[in-house]
């Protein structure tokens, strides 16, 4: 093993980094909004809305996301009317199909981690503020929420850290991203364990920090959970909890 | 010894990249190709592998009177697995190049071909200068400079796709990268859906894979433009068969064997049969 040569793949490899993280953040926010609006599809009671967002997670969750991104990038681009609609300039745009396919699956995934977090709010607290005669929005804000975030963060950081790791198939859409950069190394050196070894050890400390990140977010919302003197002040209202 | 131990002293001994321990007497050889650069190689609707390399393959191992294997490997992966002794020969249209020259060693050349751009018909770079013309680059010819710079001024913030890690990637690099921008992607195939989408511009590849790409409805507003090139540094000697560097003894096989089929004439009815071209290497 020639560590020279891994400081400088490292430091190659680095280049792609910026670009994973803006594939990265661009499609968990996305994923993110879409995730919510389905879960708010799923969780309501107009029956065709919940069978669509159902339908939705069905097809988004059961098919492999490299397939995805092969239809919307090239399957797409085959139809002479996708190609001369509005759509074009972000479709004809890799970042942009690479985006759209990691955020239609990411949101399909979230969704359900956000209706399973809802589903799991315990009714005697909702109905202890319903007594209360709190108003709906009130409710939703102080109550549902807070529990439901709370309940949400240890599978979502699961979702986040896979999609870290998904962005790398944005490597077939010609993105140059640490992924792009790792397998064009390795074609030109022939070196495929120092080169792979390298781009695995970026991806582990990014998710490494991803997943203290939402660690430490974790321990933010839960102070019930904890000896009260380590409570900052003001983190056990709920009001904190609920813009937190 | 029992099988499992075999087995497990067989794959150790790949893994540590000690290659096969029949060095000395070839009685089955396994070639990869790629599979996804027609004619020279080629997955059939049914999944079996065909073209011109297939072909050869087995004509060359019939005189090299070893049996024959030929399997698919992904372009890229293809040197490492070589050398981590997952098959014996690579036939893949690979040229033979110094870089790849370092890690592995290459029989004599069996084919060598122009390369050139595709362009949509109806684009301006359908009138690059040049067309129809072959550079040889191998000659200190003053005409290649002034036809390469007045493809240059044409080829201006355009967007060229190439595959990655070939000598095709390394002339666009060369001669293109400064004034356009060269876009890259794991097969020919891929640029050639993106050319006809119209996220680039021109694509820069073989003249024999393009000319079976041509022959297909789906590029029928696509044309070959511009000059096409041979020879030089970058592309060199041909197109060989990839073997490990240990093995000397199959790499004298593989030369006899293509020497042979070079003077019975069996090389040049099959690149009559897959190419529209001229493709005989310079002896």
């Amino acid at each position: 093993m020639d560590f020279g040569f891994m400081a400088q793949t490292t430091v190659a490899l680095l280049s792609g980094l910026p670009l994973t993280l803006e594939l990265f953040v661009t499609s968990v926010l996305a994923g993110g909004v879409l995730a919510a609006l389905l879960a708010w599809m799923r969780a309501g009671r107009v029956p065709g809305l919940s069978a669509l967002a159902a339908a939705y997670v069905f097809v988004f969750r059961g098919t492999p996301l490299l397939v995805q991104l092969f239809l919307i990038y090239y399957g797409l681009s085959q139809f002479p009317e996708v190609r001369h609609s509005v759509a074009w300039p972000v479709l004809r745009d890799p970042f942009w199909c690479a985006v759209l396919a990691l955020a239609l699956n990411t949101g399909a995934y979230t969704s359900e981690i956000f209706r399973g977090a809802l589903a799991a709010v315990p009714t005697g607290q909702v109905e202890a503020a319903r007594a209360c005669g709190m108003p709906r929005l009130t409710l939703l804000r102080r109550v549902v929420l807070p529990i439901a975030l709370r309940q949400a963060l240890p599978s979502y950081a699961t979702e986040i850290i896979l999609m870290t790791k998904a962005t790398a198939l944005a490597s077939i859409v010609t993105l140059k991203e640490t992924m792009f950069v790792a397998a064009k190394l390795n074609s030109e050196t022939y070196r495929a364990i120092e080169v792979f070894l390298c781009a695995g050890a970026i991806y582990l400390v990014l998710n490494i920090a991803i997943a203290r990140a939402v660690a430490l977010l974790e321990w933010r919302l839960s102070p019930h959970l904890r000896r009260a003197p380590d409570a900052l002040p003001g983190l056990d209202t709920p009001l904190e909890l609920g813009t937190a | 010894m029992n099988r499992h131990a075999i087995a497990a002293v067989v794959a150790l001994s790949a893994v540590l990249g000690l290659g096969p321990v029949q060095a000395k007497d070839w009685t089955k050889v396994t070639i990869a190709t790629e599979g996804a650069y027609e004619p020279w190689n080629y997955v059939l609707p049914d999944g079996k592998l065909a073209g011109f390399e297939v072909d050869l393959a087995h004509d060359l191992c019939t005189r090299m009177k070893v049996e024959c294997a030929v399997v698919q490997n992904d372009w890229d992966g293809m040197i490492p697995a070589l050398n981590a002794g997952k098959f014996d020969g690579i036939m893949a249209g690979m040229n033979i190049t110094p870089k790849r020259l370092e890690v592995i060693d290459f029989s004599n050349a069996y084919a060598a071909g122009p390369a050139g751009l595709m362009v949509p018909k109806s684009s301006d770079l359908a009138k690059l200068p040049g067309t129809g013309e072959i550079l040889n680059l191998s000659k200190d010819d003053p005409h290649n400079k002034e036809v390469i710079d007045r493809m240059r001024a044409m080829l201006k913030g355009k967007t060229i796709g190439v595959q990655v890690a070939t000598i095709h990637a390394n002339f666009v690099d060369k001669y293109f990268k400064d004034v356009a921008t060269i876009q890259e992607y794991k097969t020919t195939e891929q640029h050639d859906l993106d050319l006809m989408a119209g996220r680039i511009d021109a694509a820069f590849a073989d003249d024999a894979y393009f000319l079976t790409t041509l022959s297909k409805p789906d590029a029928k507003d696509l044309t070959l433009a511009g000059a096409e090139f041979r020879g030089g540094d970058v592309f060199g000697r041909g197109v060989g068969v990839g073997l490990r560097k240990g093995d000397t003894d199959l790499k004298a096989m593989f030369d006899k064997a293509i020497a042979s089929a070079r003077a019975d004439g069996t090389l040049k009815a099959l690149q009559d049969k897959w190419f529209k071209l001229d493709m005989m290497p310079p002896s």
